[in-house]
């Protein structure tokens, strides 16, 4: 696995955000997941076979700040919008995970010229009662790896600090990663995505851990029925919330093969 | 120096095996441990605990606020203190206070606080903490990563609001206001002192400084933990040119007196080990919600007291042991001893931390009535006028409520007594 290039674009209120980038072919961008993206993953590189993979930071999340500027949900899909139209990525695929698949989705539903077609893994976005979603912001620490991977020692190397890296600073990248994924999506209810999902014209894809503990599986037909396109399901064994880190290449395949 | 009075309020009915068989005393509290009834008489012992301590010459009495708690049982000591505003003469009624970002809009707490200088005559002190992560972004769902934020415009609002004679707009990121025009006002102008209970974090130091506000370390740990925090405080002070008055700081300590050590220790034992073996057994999970603590803070690896017990209390839970008296007292947690040992003690410990608002806890954990009356009553006999004079001769106290004179001030007709 060779590393991406990395480069940073400018933001039009403001501020630098990272982007890393890989591969020959179509365009994909993607929108990472509840801590970001600390370092490449394999899933990534997998899509970077055979796609252009963009892949660039929303604020708070490892390689952009600004986090502290938006207050609701509208600040970040228009930051979103900005940071996707900055990298060239606005017209493209759109994969997106977790809190980015979140995002995604609002992308698509607010701006459909922006999405050709859509991957969702576990998105945030829905809140049904009667099967709450795990509270992922309280946690023992020694609960994490567990909640938001199947194998805890992925989850671990995920966010393992790089050599080189200052153990306070690399701390606090993850705390803000953190911070940032709460200022979205506390106090977890509905976030009003359930009432815009018919606007979602893409043709999506939901991909669904079978051991996702934070989000029930279940979730991916509600998802699925709100939705106004074409839309299929896949569900991966062997994976929790953050599925694309659990199985890389069974999540990467299905995401190409739908793709296109 | 000035001697108040403070109540948390503790549910004192846990039940012995609370910490092994339940998960926090806080924000998923089993609510089948709560008995309505006995909360009455509670709530009724508690009020009668601060009415009797501002009669026995206390300064002023403290109340706060927590939510979904099993040792805090006031969600609204606003409640409180209005009671107190009536039922007491001339003791300060501090309030410590109301977590401004719970309240929408933030005038709220701005009427409240007027109508409780109003009612009392202009005795008034109006605390603003941020609030714990477990009352303000668990119990009520506030976003950590914005918490300090409305903060801190809710103060500014409630600031402006008290001041302000004509109404004006109010368009602040968080509070959009077209006419805000509190009524009534408070007695004292331009406000009622404020204020901030606040953890060891360096901006809270900062913006007291830079308010001119009290800045209050509410531990439960004591004056030997609590050293590094004032410290720390202090130097700040010194480091940004504000000078060294006492007054500027506030503490907590938790006391218990009788007529010997040997008496003490066998006295308070059975309520100190219940708050701190029940009491504080907070589940570390709602301890450091995401963004509650600022990157500054972070990095300065100062956490609140709350995170620290929190911590204390549950990070590992099954090799959690709930300390012992002995251990509670060698810690400093608790001030153990005659009056002339407590009087002693405590002019060292105010010395030390220069501290001018001393906050007493005499009642804690599942302590009785009658052995918190008793308590309060020797403090204030025996203990109180042996520390009332420190720092007076030197420092003037500017953070004091200034009421009308005592003659201009209403006493409440009698209750009926059938």
């Amino acid at each position: 696995m060779s590393a991406p290039s990395e480069r940073r674009v400018r933001l039009p209120r403001g501020g630098e955000a990272r982007v890393l980038e890989k591969g020959e072919g179509p365009p994909l961008c993607f929108l990472g997941g509840l801590r970001g993206l600390p370092r490449w993953p394999a899933f990534l590189d997998r899509l970077a076979a055979r796609r252009h993979v963009i892949a660039p930071s929303l604020p708070g999340f490892f390689g952009a700040t600004g986090h502290q500027d938006l207050d609701d949900l509208a600040d970040w899909i228009a930051a979103a919008l900005d940071l996707i139209e900055a990298c060239d990525a606005a017209g493209a695929d759109l994969v997106g995970a977790s809190v980015g698949g979140l995002l995604a989705a609002e992308i698509a539903a607010f701006s459909r010229a922006s999405v050709r077609r859509l991957a969702l893994i576990a998105p945030f976005g829905l809140f049904d009662e009667r099967e709450p979603i795990a509270d992922v912001f309280a946690l023992r620490r020694s609960e994490v790896a567990g909640m938001l991977c199947a194998d805890p020692a992925t989850y671990e190397a995920f966010l393992a600090m790089p050599e080189a890296e200052d153990e306070i600073e690399w701390q606090v990248l993850c705390a803000r990663a953190e911070e940032a994924a709460a200022r979205l999506l506390w106090p977890f209810g509905d976030l009003g995505l359930r009432k815009r999902l018919h606007r979602i014209a893409a043709p999506t894809l939901l991909v669904w851990g079978a051991r996702d503990r934070v989000l029930p599986a279940t979730y991916a037909k509600r998802f699925a029925d709100g939705l106004g396109g074409l839309v299929q399901i896949r569900s991966v064994e062997n994976a929790g919330h953050m599925a694309e880190l659990d199985a890389p290449a069974t999540v990467a395949d299905a995401v190409l093969t739908f793709l296109g | 120096m000035k001697l108040l009075w403070f109540h948390l309020m503790p549910y004192t009915r846990l039940p012995e095996d609370f910490a092994e068989r339940h998960p926090s005393v806080w924000v998923d509290i089993d609510s089948r441990l709560f008995d309505p009834a006995l909360a009455h008489d509670m709530y009724n012992d508690f009020m009668d605990e601060l009415e009797y301590a501002a009669e026995m010459g206390f300064d002023g009495v403290c109340v706060n606020e927590h939510h979904q708690n099993g040792y805090g049982l006031m969600p609204s000591p606003n409640l409180i203190a209005s009671t107190l505003a009536r039922r007491t003469r001339d003791a300060a009624i501090v309030v410590m206070g109301n977590s401004l970002a719970l309240y929408n809009p933030p005038t709220r707490v701005a009427e409240e606080m007027a109508m409780l200088d109003c009612i009392s005559g202009g005795r008034l002190v109006a605390g603003f903490p941020v609030g714990t992560p477990m009352d303000t972004c668990f119990a009520y769902g506030q976003n950590p990563s914005q918490l300090r934020q409305r903060y801190h415009e809710a103060h500014d609002l409630i600031v402006k609001a008290w001041q302000t004679p004509e109404p004006f707009a109010w368009n602040g990121r968080w509070s959009k206001l077209r006419y805000v025009n509190v009524w009534p006002r408070p007695i004292q102008r331009p406000h009622p002192p404020i204020w901030i209970p606040g953890g060891g974090s360096i901006e809270t130091w900062r913006w007291c400084a830079e308010k001119d506000y009290v800045y209050s370390y509410l531990s439960y740990f004591g004056y030997k933990l609590g050293k590094a925090t004032m410290n720390g405080f202090w130097q700040e002070m010194e480091r940004l040119g504000k000078e060294p008055n006492p007054y500027r700081a506030g503490f907590l300590q938790f006391v218990g007196v009788a007529e010997t050590r040997a008496e003490a220790m066998d006295l308070y034992r059975e309520a100190a080990e219940y708050f701190y073996g029940r009491c504080l057994h907070v589940d570390a999970r709602y301890a450091a919600p995401p963004g509650y603590s600022s990157e500054a803070t972070l990095r300065a690896r100062v956490q609140s007291q709350v995170v620290q017990a929190a911590q204390r209390a549950s990070s590992d839970r099954r090799t959690y042991a709930a300390p012992s008296f002995e251990d509670i007292v060698e810690q400093g947690f608790v001030i153990v001893g005659s009056p002339d040992e407590v009087a002693d003690q405590l002019r060292e410990v105010a010395t030390d931390l220069r501290v001018g608002q001393l906050m007493l806890l005499l009642q804690f954990g599942n302590m009785s009535r009658q052995l918190t009356l008793h308590n309060t009553e020797l403090f204030a006999k025996r203990v109180l006028p042996q520390l009332r004079d420190l720092w007076d001769d030197d420092w003037e106290n500017r953070w004091w409520p200034r009421p009308l004179a005592a003659s201009e001030r209403r006493v409440p007709r009698e209750a009926p007594r059938s």
